[in-house]
């Protein structure tokens, strides 16, 4: 119906915002427009969350600096765009942001069924519990007819169903369409537990009232590797999503930071001198500058560096590495060398 | 008789005396319509007792206990076991986040700008003694929402930056409301006169598609509608095309509006006598000159009151936009709760407490105004 | 459009074809069709070619697979590995309940409201006012968070309880109260309740005839109370008393996550349901307030004088002269709230009551059928809506036949 059709064709002829990329690569396509569009949180402490000044802070927003920084040498050529649970996908795959950078868990069925990519993993995270310290328990094993709070549309709220029914506990579940309303219920004290990401229960706690009343049980009952994702079939922009957060790694394993990176550019050890495009064409091979690397590590860092910055020990979260310690220390950061 | 003082005449009027005490003044307004019965009596203490148990811990709660200024939670935490009342100060604190959102700082003035143009543009047309109502309603309804779109998203000349953009996923609180709610009625009056035409349409294949259309929007709830364009859009779309997150909603919303704008338009076109059409037929206006010259001026005149209670309720409706993830005044103001800086527990009713009354004050204002027109409308056509 | 064909009929034979209404008339017609049909196929191939690039099945298949959530209140069987199907099944029977209650309730008030609008005593029309002049005009999510989240706060917590005739129980898990416990024979109660409804029509309409015969009235009222309440009451003896109350369990002692209430003995009434319901029906009421308001109103006011002047009080006057009359006009805007109600039940999804919109957003985010999920929510909202048009009518033609 031409009625129906109107305010399409008017908002696409105003061009509100109404983008075509029809045949560009999104490298091409980024690059014509000057930033990255970037798909984060709707506000998660530590991992991307708006100041009152709208300004983001977080380490999946310093992933997403650090592809800018990689592809223009600028890490402020990026935009934000806050994305429910629900919408994260649809937003990726029509193209709304051309990277997702918002604690997503990499699952067979999301890296083949949606025409997605993950390009690895800048967080290993597992699903914990929170509880009122007053109820006494210690363990998640104890948590037998609790009534649970979660977030609807994510992969805890099938998580804490197995978890229960495997250990045969009856219980509960509330399941919120938003985090927010998540943490209000729970500290309205509608339900005994929360559950999410551990790293989202430290996140959060720092929301409650008294967070000092609460506390994380020691089980991780799920493997939840977070990490950025890219839509399939671009691999020169799967590359660079790959590469950037895997310089960010090796990085950290070289010991080069954003204030060590200029003398580190005359260092000996080869695999600097390669990382930062002092010897061969790395960048080049993946449809960038050379100096790609120096400038992620140059604008926002190396791996280390964001971590401590945005949730580690002297933050409010106070995460410890953990298991994302660098391989070398007992984690599981591993990155492929640069070679 | 024949003895002439037995009876008494009367030579002047007898002073009328007043009413008696218990029906007049306060007492006799009082006796009539307060204790005219003891189960009126019974019923105005109830009354009287409901009424105080829900002012009293209202004003208890908004006033006495409230906590005007501070800088942060402290302020407002209870004090050695009081009872905690409204934190004004978080309100305040949050108050240029609830008008604008996170829209810079430094760019509000052009917020402020759209907002003292609004204003300049619907008082004058919304009073009807004043004058020039033609060109008000075309400055209103066409220039100003081109004029308001680049203030607010910004304009970029071939290259030179006049207004820098300010993105929509900045844009929050009141503005997101009010962008919401005016684009969606202001969009949805020709798209209903049109459906509405086409619904009272003989031909068949207008008439049904108008039915459908109306009824299918009709029937569904707003919330599946923003559901659907945040999820199912982008599915309609070639690759590489997206559409802006807010212009999404707005076209959602306007279609749905669209829906309840056309039974309002239907309403004033079938209360038009038949007289008028026969009348401008006989002049030998076409369809559309007959339409645009005699029978909509007179139709939309009718339905003022309708498309003013339309609007009351797209602008309660624009809070669902919070369920898909945008922030609408009060999406804002819940979004505000997490902040630990202010987290007490009389936050969330204070925030709440304040959402509702800025749009008690706005769909009251308007419903006001809705009954003012309908009663200054009837005097033409009472019977 | 009439306009065109009488146009038409005096138009010269010979006009050229662009002005013949008629031809136009086809020629728009066929234009929209042809507009729409082309809209069509962009959007169809569009989205087919959008599903096959990200690797979504469409099709129905999905309901069938196991759905793996737990959902937290279920009227009907389902567990985390029922399918998808089932799950949303579930959801549909609490959007139909949250429909039944909130109207149930809604009417109730919103009939008070409007009463007492009309009442003479100052001060509760002055309430009655207030009421619906602040209940409309604010909105009704917000509504909602407010006995969410608001009033959720006020009430007792998990470990502690306000109880009534300690029958009843409130705490911020819930309100829990006894549930019956069906034993063999009961399906008999079920058959007497049956056989008393059917009664009660029976003896209705025999009694409405005797009365336009006769004009003897029938205290209808108390034999309909007698046979709905009494014959499965009797029943219930006769067969020798086969439920029992299942009441809540509180324990107080053991381990503080144990304390409260026992999961899953007794009937719980969840607090998002409770919330939903609340905030549904006040709001509602306030807009059937104002249409009883109405429908009293258009009834004119020589009625009510009629009826004193025949010595009839001011109670019977109400409920004999006045709601029928009163009813006539009542009844579709009344219809239209009640659909109004069920579809804004859909807000449920805000705090986490698991309705048809929620359940089926869940689904919607497993398996990223999105085309299916918002199929089903159009197919079941707008049949409810068309229901309730089919009742509207039927009601009108009703009320027609009626009339003299």
């Amino acid at each position: 119906m031409s009625k129906k059709i109107l305010p399409l064709v008017l908002g696409a002829a105003m061009g509100v915002a109404a983008s075509t990329a029809a045949s560009a690569t999104t490298l091409e396509d980024v690059k014509a427009k000057g930033f990255i569009q970037c798909g984060v949180s709707q506000g998660l402490p530590g991992f991307s969350n708006p100041d009152a000044q709208g300004n983001w802070t977080g380490l999946d927003v310093d992933l997403c600096r650090a592809m800018a920084a990689a592809v223009f040498g600028d890490a402020s050529a990026v935009k934000f765009t806050p994305l429910s649970a629900k919408e994260r996908f649809t937003a990726l795959q029509s193209g709304e942001v051309d990277v997702l950078s918002r604690n997503t868990t990499w699952t067979m069925s999301r890296d083949t069924q949606l025409g997605l990519n993950f390009a690895g993993v800048n967080y290993y995270d597992g699903q914990g519990f929170m509880v009122r310290k007053d109820l006494g328990v210690t363990s998640a094993l104890e948590l037998s007819g609790a009534s649970v709070c979660t977030n609807t549309g994510t992969t805890t709220e099938l998580n804490v169903a197995d978890y229960f029914r495997a250990n045969n506990m009856p219980y509960e579940i509330v399941a919120f369409e938003k985090a927010d309303e998540v943490v209000a219920a729970y500290d309205a004290g509608r339900c005994d537990v929360y559950t999410t990401d551990a790293s989202g229960l430290y996140a959060q706690r720092l929301k409650l009232t008294n967070p000092g009343d609460h506390m994380v049980l020691p089980e991780i009952i799920s493997k939840e590797p977070l990490g950025p994702v890219v839509r399939q079939g671009d691999d020169e922009w799967f590359n660079i999503a790959k590469w950037t957060l895997n310089a960010m790694i090796n990085a950290e394993e070289l010991g080069v930071t954003s204030e060590n990176v200029d003398e580190m550019k005359s260092s000996d050890n080869p695999s600097i001198k390669r990382m930062l495009g002092v010897e061969g064409a790395f960048g080049e091979s993946i449809g960038l500058s050379n100096d790609w690397a120096y400038n992620v590590l140059k604008n926002v860092g190396n791996y280390e560096e964001t971590f401590n910055a945005n949730v580690g020990p002297d933050t409010p979260l106070g995460i410890s590495r953990g298991v994302n310690a660098l391989w070398s220390n007992g984690g599981f950061l591993y990155a492929p060398p640069i070679r | 008789m024949a003895s002439s003082q037995m009876f008494q005449i009367r030579t002047e009027e007898a002073p009328t005396l007043p009413a008696p005490v218990s029906t007049t003044g306060v007492i006799g307004w009082m006796r009539q319509n307060l204790f005219s019965s003891i189960g009126n009596t019974i019923l105005t203490v109830i009354g009287i007792l409901i009424a105080y148990w829900i002012i009293a811990p209202f004003i208890q709660f908004a006033f006495i206990d409230a906590v005007w200024t501070g800088d942060n939670r402290e302020a407002c935490l209870p004090q050695d076991g009081g009872h905690s009342g409204a934190c004004w100060a978080y309100v305040e604190a949050y108050f240029p986040q609830f008008i604008y959102g996170r829209y810079p700082s430094v760019e509000t003035w052009r917020v402020d700008i759209v907002y003292a143009l609004f204003a300049l543009l619907l008082v004058p047309l919304a009073i009807p003694s004043v004058p020039y109502k033609r060109m008000n309603a075309i400055l209103f309804l066409i220039v100003f929402p081109i004029v308001a779109y680049f203030l607010l998203t910004g304009l970029v000349i071939g290259g030179t930056v006049i207004l820098p953009i300010v993105e929509t996923a900045v844009w929050g609180g009141l503005l997101v409301t009010l962008v919401i709610a005016v684009t969606g009625i202001v969009a949805s009056l020709p798209l209903g006169i049109a459906l509405a035409l086409g619904r009272r349409s003989q031909m068949p294949i207008i008439k049904l598609v108008s039915i459908i259309f109306i009824e299918f929007w009709r029937g569904v709830p707003l919330i599946t509608v923003l559901f659907m364009s945040s999820v199912m859009l982008p599915l309609f779309l070639p690759e590489g095309v997206t559409f802006d997150k807010l212009l999404r909603v707005l076209i959602g919303v306007t279609l749905f509006s669209a829906a309840y704008m056309a039974e309002v338009v239907r309403g004033g076109l079938q209360a038009i006598p038949k007289g008028q059409y026969e009348g401008a037929m006989a002049l030998g206006l076409r369809f559309w000159p007959m339409m645009y010259l005699i029978i909509l001026p007179q139709a939309l005149k009718l339905v003022i009151p309708g498309i003013v209670n339309t609007f009351i309720g797209l602008f309660k409706d624009t809070t669902l936009v919070l369920i898909v993830g945008m922030f609408d005044l009060l999406g804002q103001i819940q979004s505000s709760f997490t902040d630990p800086t202010w987290s007490t527990p009389s936050q969330g009713h204070t925030g709440y407490l304040f959402a509702a009354i800025v749009f008690f004050v706005f769909c009251f204002g308007m419903s006001r105004y809705s009954i003012f027109m309908e009663n200054k409308l009837h005097t033409g056509h009472k019977r | 459009m009439s306009v065109m064909e009488q146009d038409s009929a005096g138009a010269p034979a010979r006009a050229s074809l662009m002005n013949d209404p008629k031809v136009r008339g086809y020629f728009y017609q066929v234009l929209l069709v042809v507009l729409l049909l082309t809209f069509g196929y962009i959007i169809v191939t569009n989205t087919v070619a959008n599903l096959e690039r990200q690797n979504i099945a469409s099709g129905w298949g999905f309901l069938g697979n196991t759905a793996g959530f737990g959902i937290i209140q279920s009227l009907a069987s389902y567990s985390e590995t029922s399918s998808y199907g089932q799950a949303i099944f579930v959801g549909f029977l609490n959007t139909l309940l949250v429909a039944v209650v909130g109207i149930f309730c809604a009417t109730i008030v919103g009939f008070v409201v409007g009463i007492a609008r009309l009442s003479n005593n100052w001060v509760i029309s002055r309430l009655a006012y207030c009421y619906v002049e602040l209940i409309r005009n604010v909105p009704l999510l917000l509504q909602i968070f407010f006995w969410y989240f608001a009033v959720l706060r006020a009430v007792p917590g998990k470990r502690e309880k306000w109880s009534l005739f300690d029958t009843f129980h409130l705490n911020i898990a819930g309100l829990r109260g006894p549930k019956p416990i069906w034993e063999p024979g009961a399906e008999f109660i079920g058959y007497a309740l049956i056989i008393a409804i059917i009664a009660t029509v029976a003896v209705s309409r025999w009694a409405r005839k005797r009365q336009e015969e006769t004009g003897q009235q029938f205290p209808m009222f108390w034999t309909a109370v007698g046979l709905i309440v009494g014959l499965p009451v009797i029943t219930y003896f006769i067969t020798g008393m086969p439920m029992q109350l299942e009441h809540p369990n509180f324990v107080e002692t053991g381990p503080r996550l144990r304390q409260g209430f026992e999961l899953g003995v007794g009937m719980n009434l969840i607090p998002e349901f409770l919330a939903l319901t609340a905030a549904l029906a006040i709001y509602t009421a306030a807009f059937i307030a104002e249409i009883v308001r109405a429908g009293i109103q258009a009834v004119s006011h020589g009625q009510t004088e009629a009826a004193h002047a025949l010595g009839i009080r001011q109670g019977p006057t109400l409920r004999l002269v006045i709601i029928p009359q009163a009813m006539r006009v009542i009844i579709p805007p009344l219809t239209s709230q009640y659909l109004n109600l069920t579809k804004n039940s859909s807000l449920a999804v805000a705090i986490a009551f698991p309705d048809l919109v929620s359940v089926g957003g869940t689904v919607l985010n497993q398996t990223g059928q999105a085309i299916e999920i918002i199929g089903i929510w159009m197919a079941v909202y707008l049949s409810l809506s068309l229901l309730t048009s089919a009742f509207m009518n039927w009601y009108n033609q009703r009320m027609a036949l009626v009339e003299r």
